[in-house]
């Protein structure tokens, strides 16, 4: 028993000794450009990880040229819009796939999993050439319309595989309780779905939130540019000036919107949520 | 509140399997039906049928004289229990009850003022704000219950209510269910694997077998005249006593000894295309200890003598199993029968008899025995068709029978 109770107390330790190491090669990286984000121009590059001289410039240079600021709009804009419709359209099919047993279901899923396979970048061309002709080309919808596309996947797989998990028992019961079929899917097994959806959304929203491929090959201008796009069009205040410190400044200030973002949903992901819907 | 018709409806599905064929009932108003039977013969599949969750392949099935076979369920006014008990986890427990009126767009005052109501006569006041998660599987089968009744619906549907609590709630909640529709006096249709469900609930009950009728009627008059060897098997616990008996010069011989038959059942084996076997069927209650008989009731039966396995003394009276010699019985229905029960608790196609003699017998392991058996109640069954040779105009009449 003592032994026992010592080998596992020394393998927690060894297994949060790797944790924390994990951890910290995760995370220096971010760590050491929210500290040069906060640096002066002169102590940029003296290598020291907490800045000697603090300063708030860098922020204020991203936020007074207008073109960070408009991208980070048509970021928001367009990652928003993109994860709401992908994540009802998938909802949907979700639970058509995991419900009916339709001629083509089959086909469906094995269609969409190969979208999600297909590499991205040999769609740029096509995609680059169809939206200029139809006027998609450096629009917001030029640039959703791509996300759902890709996100769609994602979304019908994670969500399938909670609609699977809701007893069909639910639905039965609310049809004998006098739902429509469309009333048992919002009132029963879409509030049921819920920490399924959330989670897709997350993921939706990331895919979203990070591309570059599409962003930059699709757009041309502020109207539409994504902020991972506009990031490498930053320049300085004068072509002499370096722009490192107002780089890493935008790239503190568009990881927020994730974490929020998460954060938000995360409290709604609470497991267990059917528990009690059938027997014990 | 209404009648149930069932006209010649049958389920077939794509690949071509029939899971119900031309059940034919008719389900008064306000009665009490338990669809019984072994797994996979076709009984919930008929109640889904009833409720709209399954579609009719053919028939017609009718609700308070409305042909109902193309309405959804909601448009059925029927209100339905589920074994699982279904209950919507994200709602608290007076959510769940007012839900169908919810949905019936009742105004907040009724509804309130009908899940109170109901929640009282299922106990479930104290439990309203709960949500299912928090309850126990006893309460939950209430709230399921009271989710069912809250709206008076035509009537009831319950697909094995009760069979995910354990023992002793069972028993407990059988007599909620029997009071309770009783007092709302709905037409209930049951279904239930357990033949004692079926015989202590419903007014009438019907066996399935293989997604067709085997025999409907109150429980007494399944138990007492069993149309076939189905039925006299599957109902009553323990099982009936299922014996090989060969036809030889106007007797029966079996290893309890030369049965004599009486002038009905002789003649019906003259017939050219008659069994030369058949199967002898006697309850083990029809069974006593040959010492405590008296000389009247002796005259009516017939004794014999066997090693005694095992005793079990219930105190009422005593449970007595005996080793018998001879061929055992066989038919399909056994089978299937032995196959649902588990073979330790299906005694009837084996060697062994089940007799229920007096406690006063002082019968012991190890002994033999001299037991006497009643004539008068003893089935014979035809192997081939199942058909109980015993019956005249659908009462058992036994062996004598002139």
């Amino acid at each position: 028993m003592a032994t026992g109770t010592e080998t596992t107390t020394r393998a927690k330790l060894r297994w949060g000794l790797l944790d924390v190491l994990v951890v910290v090669f995760a995370l220096v990286p971010v760590l050491w450009i929210a500290s040069l984000s906060f640096k002066t121009p002169a102590t940029l590059t003296d290598g020291k990880f907490i800045p000697r001289e603090w300063t708030l410039d860098n922020y204020k240079t991203i936020f007074d040229t207008d073109q960070f600021v408009r991208a980070l709009v048509n970021s928001i804009g367009i990652a928003l819009i993109a994860t709401l419709i992908a994540v009802v359209l998938g909802a949907m099919a979700a639970y058509a796939i995991s419900r009916l047993d339709f001629p083509g279901k089959k086909l469906l899923v094995g269609v969409s999993l190969l979208i999600a396979m297909f590499p991205q970048v040999s769609l740029v061309s096509p995609l680059f050439e169809i939206e200029r002709q139809l006027g998609l080309f450096d629009t917001w919808p030029g640039l959703i319309l791509p996300y759902i596309t890709f996100a769609l996947p994602l979304a019908i797989y994670t969500l399938s595989a909670f609609f699977k998990q809701i007893p069909w028992d639910l639905e039965k019961a609310a049809k004998m309780d006098g739902a429509t079929q469309g009333q048992a899917f919002r009132r029963v097994i879409a509030p049921l779905a819920a920490p399924g959806l959330f989670t897709t959304a997350i993921l939706v929203f990331i895919f979203c939130w990070n591309d570059f491929l599409f962003a930059i090959t699709l757009t041309s201008t502020e109207r539409a540019r994504t902020v991972p796009v506009a990031l490498s069009f930053f320049t300085g205040e004068s072509q002499f000036e370096d722009p490192t410190g107002a780089i890493c400044a935008a790239a503190v200030v568009i990881t927020v919107p994730i974490i929020l973002f998460v954060l938000f949903f995360q409290r709604r992901i609470v497991s267990g949520l059917t528990s009690g819907a059938v027997k014990g | 509140m209404a009648d149930i018709v069932l006209d010649k409806v049958s389920k077939s599905f794509p690949d071509g399997t029939v899971a119900v064929q031309d059940v034919d009932l008719e389900i008064a108003d306000g009665e009490f039906v338990i669809l019984v039977g072994p797994s996979g013969c076709g009984k919930s599949t008929t109640l889904n049928m009833i409720a709209g969750l399954e579609d009719i392949s053919s028939g017609e099935l009718r609700i308070g004289g409305q042909r109902v076979n193309d309405k959804a369920p909601r448009d059925r006014d029927i209100a339905m229990v589920f074994q699982s008990y279904a209950l919507y986890p994200n709602m608290t427990v007076r959510e769940n009850m007012a839900f169908p009126l919810r949905l019936a767009k009742l105004d907040k005052e009724t509804i309130n003022q009908k899940v109170d109501e109901a929640a009282k006569v299922l106990e479930l006041t104290a439990l309203l704000d709960r949500k299912p998660a928090n309850l126990s599987g006893g309460q939950r089968q209430r709230v399921a219950m009271g989710r069912a009744i809250v709206r008076q619906p035509k009537a009831f549907l319950m697909d094995e209510p009760l069979s995910n609590l354990d023992a002793k709630l069972r028993v407990q909640m059988r007599t909620v269910v029997s009071r309770l529709q009783k007092q709302l006096g709905t037409t209930t249709v049951y279904v239930t694997h357990d033949q004692t469900e079926a015989m202590t609930l419903g007014d009438r009950v019907v066996i399935m077998r293989g997604g067709a009728v085997q025999q409907v009627g109150p429980p007494q008059e399944l138990y007492d005249h069993p149309r076939n060897l189905f039925v006299a098997g599957f109902i009553g616990s323990p099982s009936m006593n299922f014996l090989h008996a060969a036809v030889q010069d106007g007797s029966l011989h079996t290893a309890l000894g030369d049965v004599p038959l009486g002038d009905r059942v002789r003649r019906e084996l003259e017939a050219a295309d008659a069994p030369r076997e058949l199967i002898l069927g006697i309850r083990p209650e029809h069974f006593e200890d040959a010492e405590l008989v008296d000389d009247d009731t002796r005259r009516r039966g017939m004794e014999f003598e066997a090693p005694v396995d095992i005793v079990e003394s219930m105190g009422s009276d005593k449970y007595v199993y005996f080793t018998v010699e001879g061929e055992k019985a066989s038919a399909a229905e056994l089978e299937e029968l032995a196959a649902d029960a588990g073979a330790a608790d299906f005694a009837g196609g084996g060697g062994n008899l089940v007799t229920r003699l007096s406690a006063e017998s002082a019968v012991a392991e190890g002994q033999s025995r001299r037991v006497w058996f009643n004539l008068e109640k003893i089935h014979l069954f035809d192997p081939a068709t199942g058909r109980n040779l015993t019956l005249r105009d659908g009462r058992a009449a036994g062996a004598l029978d002139d």
